[in-house]
């Protein structure tokens, strides 16, 4: 291998779909390189993880000039969910599993996938409410600690 | 780029994957996974006849596929093919490096 990464470290802080996806594609890409890589849910990016929210995550159509929709007709009703369906539908197309199936795949690799403590105690959610694969709910120094090799790289999202 | 493997000449691109899928055998396939630190066993074999049979039929291969295939789960290939699993199958398989990011 001739890339000096050997482990990626991802902190998600955010549910739009784009930045979950970002994550998810890296951090799936880094372990079919044969990169470590690990993912380390907090604040929105907890509803990623969340058994009953997971697969309603969305793209936001107010506020994200790049989907070139003007944000009075962005806020409409409906808006949101039409363009997070066209979206899926092109995700689909290029093979890009759901977000429940991603994760099965994530773990299944070897990514291991973190709650943040700090976040989850201030959403009141307990450890039912998250998904089965999740490794275990630490604290960021916990995290910290996980990037304990030389070629480590940490990316907040 | 050519390399030879017990006696045979094959012509290799600058990553090591074979550029004529002709010049592939199982012998040629067991170096390519030595020099990967793998030892061929039988269901090596079936994950290489799989993504050879995909890689024929012009379908993409990706880790989803893999999940879907019914030959092998994806904890089994990245424990069959360490650090990297569908970028040393496709090589031992004679076949190019998947182009896909998922």
């Amino acid at each position: 291998m001739s890339t000096k990464v050997r482990k990626m470290l991802f902190i998600l802080s955010k549910a739009t779909i784009e930045n979950v996806y970002a994550a998810f594609v890296m951090a799936n890409g880094a372990r079919m390189e044969g990169i470590e890589s690990e993912i380390f849910f907090t604040f929105f990016g907890l509803e990623a993880i969340q058994k009953n929210k997971l697969e309603h995550l969305r793209v936001a159509t107010v506020g994200n000039p790049a989907l070139h929709i003007p944000t009075m007709i962005g806020g409409l009703p409906g808006m949101e969910a039409l363009a997070t369906k066209m979206m899926k539908k092109e995700m689909e197309k290029l093979d890009m599993p759901p977000i429940g199936e991603f994760l099965e795949i994530l773990s299944d690799s070897g990514c291991k996938l973190w709650g943040c403590k700090l976040a989850i105690d201030m959403f009141h959610l307990k450890k039912e409410d998250l998904i089965d694969d999740l490794d275990g709910i630490i604290t960021i120094g916990d995290f910290y600690n996980r990037a304990n090799e030389d070629g480590t790289q940490m990316l907040f999202i | 780029m050519k390399k030879v493997f017990i006696n045979k000449e094959v012509d290799v691109n600058e990553e090591g994957y074979l550029i004529d899928f002709n010049q592939w055998n199982r012998e040629v396939a067991e170096c390519i996974a030595g020099e990967c630190e793998i030892v061929m066993e039988e269901k090596h074999w079936e994950v290489i006849e799989y993504i050879q049979d995909k890689h024929q039929n012009s379908e993409p291969l990706s880790i989803r596929g893999i999940k879907k295939s019914g030959v092998i789960n994806i904890k089994e290939f990245y424990g069959l093919f360490p650090g990297g699993p569908l970028k040393k199958a496709t090589m031992i398989a004679g076949i190019p490096k998947p182009k896909s990011c998922i």
